[in-house]
């Protein structure tokens, strides 16, 4: 089991009636009355100083992503934050998990495959590359891409970056979208023959045939916990075993939000109003922005339009017991947090590779580092060995650092 | 570019009157035989090519007053078709269905025609008015896309609620034309399916024009010279009716009229109306 901490880089200070006074948090939230470039500054080296914190208390990975035009997450570019974190973790056996650089808006998209090799070279081979198809507020809204192109640039950008690490000779790409004519990339990843691969997605039918197509592992990146991920899940794992593939547990993925104090009252008092903070108004957006016409494929349209059950239930009105009681977040004791995780998600869903949300809206630097080091010391150690027994490699996890098991290091604030 | 023309069986006829010549529908193959346009057509007299807008074809009381005096062409833009809705990934580019459409008017056997279109396909006329001046003879624009002002944005309908997408296109969006296009709730069954037919419908004609509805046509309108009306619904909610300066200062003696009580769909809001002014129009 590999459980990596994720980190969004929201704005932790919204004004409390920001989802009523603005129209969205992504794409047109107007900065110079939301935000100061100083204070900026303070949220991208705290959140780089927790996610350092996470690695040093004994996380296996540590994500980073990309988001454009928004306060709920912006870190525009996640490799600028990798290669950070790539330094700072010299010497530990900490995954860099970028989750990541989105093809469709990098052009021409094989700098993907150059930053990430850089990110491989850096690291010493500690490279998990996520390569995500991207929100539409990012891709077609912040970033023009037209809709009814979006997949397939994707699809195409995507075997361009395979082909560009492994390939012996230099080659000429005449795709669809992009024309190059000589590629050689320099520089190519140090892992054989590429870093591994993990495409995130959300639920999307045609995402889990990709997947299992192309052999990575799928991420579930949902915001509203195991329960409500287990249909698209179990039908994830159907669609592995019809294309013949081993149900490998560590060829799932699944992000969670958790929270964990000294008892589960205590985690009420210290978690509920970061936790509403970031359903009520990091997740602010107008609900046609996540999907505008074309951006879906035809079938996968006909499914979410039909089945009332893939569409998602409004979170404006659920307060932190919802959140808790619904599994959108996993918050309490140490004992109530290892519990849920190991049943609902881990087992429920049959993730090999977890990933925990541990700073959450906004909540504070200190509170973050406090749920950080619960985590690493009360629950992770009771989760690792989960999927031992039954012997599965996890083909997608960098080699060298598979049978390793991140030494806690002398915790200390590096700010 | 010879494409083929397949005979289809008739379809239901339309309209509120039993009109001389019935509906005829076909299904037009082009593009290599990738891209199957189907195209309903009715009337007798001199040709015109209506191209439709964003939300899709259905034969409506303008098509019908029009085929009173013309027979009217109206195909599918691709992609919109009931069940071929992946051909619409054959074409990369607004260029490519320019040449399609060329390519549909050689199999129709139709050398000229008047072009008449709405919003997206008011655009669509405009271009392929502009590669190919000798099929139009003359241009009939309803409330037409294709160009930007930072001043005047249009409004990005694909970004819209579905329940906010009638009081954009319509003036009155409790009205007959908004709830031919948008069944009301109580049938479920024909909501969802109209849900799925319209957002493919705007995706698939999108594809051309996001995120800015400005794809070059300033650079090619000028060949087209024949006679062009515009004709704008006074409460275009979506490409307000200050865009038509855009056309009429590019267009030699292009004329515009407004339409009362309509927005960005005044054909069908007031098929009467806006049918008399293009009958009147092509007539002369």
């Amino acid at each position: 089991m590999k459980i990596s901490a994720f980190h969004l880089m929201p704005h932790r200070e919204l004004p409390p009636d920001f989802e009523k006074r603005y129209e969205s948090v992504w794409v047109t939230p107007p900065w110079w009355e939301l935000a100061d470039a100083r204070r900026v500054g303070q949220y991208y080296n705290w959140t780089l100083d927790e996610l350092l914190y996470a690695a040093r208390s004994g996380l296996d990975g540590v994500c980073t992503n990309e988001h454009h035009q928004n306060a709920y997450g912006f870190m525009p570019s996640p490799n600028l934050m990798g290669s950070v974190l790539a330094k700072l973790t010299t010497g530990m056996n900490v995954a860099i998990v970028q989750m990541g650089a989105t093809l469709p808006t990098s052009n021409p998209p094989i700098r993907v495959a150059e930053e990430y090799a850089m990110l491989d070279c850096i690291s010493g081979g500690r490279l998990v590359a996520g390569l995500p198809l991207g929100s539409a507020m990012d891709v077609n809204l912040c970033y023009g891409i037209t809709p009814m192109e979006h997949r397939e640039r994707y699809r195409e950008a995507f075997a361009l970056t395979l082909r560009a690490w492994q390939a012996r000779e230099i080659f000429a790409w005449n795709g669809r979208y992009y024309q190059l004519a000589n590629v050689n990339l320099w520089p190519r990843p140090i892992q054989q023959p590429h870093p591994p691969v993990w495409v995130p997605g959300s639920g999307s039918i045609s995402t889990f045939d990709f997947a299992v197509d192309n052999d990575v592992c799928y991420c579930f990146l949902s915001y509203s916990g195991a329960r409500s991920a287990r249909t698209m899940m179990d039908r994830y794992w159907e669609v592995v075993s019809e294309k013949g593939r081993e149900a490998n547990p560590y060829r799932g993925g699944f992000l969670q939000l958790v929270a964990v104090s000294e008892t589960d009252a205590r985690a009420e008092e210290d978690y509920a109003r970061h936790v509403e903070y970031f359903y009520h108004k990091c997740l602010h957006v107008p609900g046609p922005w996540f999907s505008p016409p074309g951006n879906q494929d035809y079938r996968s349209l006909v499914a979410t339009t039909s089945n009332p059950v893939r569409r998602p239930e409004t979170p404006k009105n659920l307060r932190y017991r919802d959140f808790v009681e619904k599994g959108y977040v996993i918050a309490g004791s140490p004992a109530t947090v290892r519990d849920r995780l190991k049943e609902d998600v881990i087992r429920g869903l049959r993730v090999g590779n977890l990933m925990v949300l541990l700073q959450i809206g906004s909540m504070p630097h200190e509170l973050a580092l406090k749920n950080i080091d619960l985590f690493a010391r009360e629950v992770l150690p009771h989760l690792r060995d989960t999927w031992d027994d039954e012997g599965w490699v996890n083909h997608w996890w960098p080699e060298g650092l598979r049978g390793a098991t991140p030494q806690r290091a002398a915790v200390g604030r590096s700010t | 570019m010879a494409g083929r023309a397949a005979r289809g069986h008739p379809a239901a006829r339309g309209g509120r009157e039993e009109y001389l010549t019935p509906l005829r529908e076909r299904t037009v193959s082009v593009w290599q035989d990738q891209v199957h346009l189907r195209v309903l057509s009715k009337g007798v007299g001199p040709a015109v090519l209506f191209f439709h807008g964003p939300w899709g074809l259905t034969w409506d009381p303008f098509l019908d007053e029009l085929a009173q005096n013309f027979t009217v062409h109206a195909p599918e833009h691709p992609g919109t078709t009931p069940g071929a809705p992946d051909e619409i990934y054959h074409l990369d580019g607004l260029w490519d269905l320019v040449v399609c459409y060329e390519e549909l008017l050689e199999a129709l056997g139709v050398a000229s025609a008047a072009f008449v279109g709405h919003s997206f396909g008011a655009m669509v006329a405009c271009e392929v008015a502009a590669a190919r001046p000798d099929r139009a003879r003359r241009v009939a624009l309803i409330d037409p896309l294709g160009f930007w002002r930072d001043a005047d944005p249009i409004t990005n309908w694909m970004l819209l609620n579905p329940g906010q997408l009638p009081g954009h296109i319509f003036r009155d969006p409790d009205g007959d034309a908004a709830r031919r296009m948008f069944p009301p709730g109580d049938d479920e069954e024909a909501m969802l399916a109209a849900r799925v037919r319209l957002s493919w419908a705007m995706g698939a004609t999108g594809k051309f024009i996001w995120p800015i509805p400005d794809k070059g046509l300033k650079k090619r309108i000028h060949r087209v010279k024949v006679p062009t009306l515009l004709i704008w619904g006074k409460e275009d909610r979506l490409v307000p009716p200050v865009y038509a300066e855009e056309f009429v200062r590019r267009i030699a003696g292009a004329r515009v009229q407004t339409v009362d009580d309509a927005g960005h769909a005044p054909h069908l809001e007031q098929p009467e109306t806006v049918a008399r002014m293009v009958r009147d129009f092509l007539s002369q």
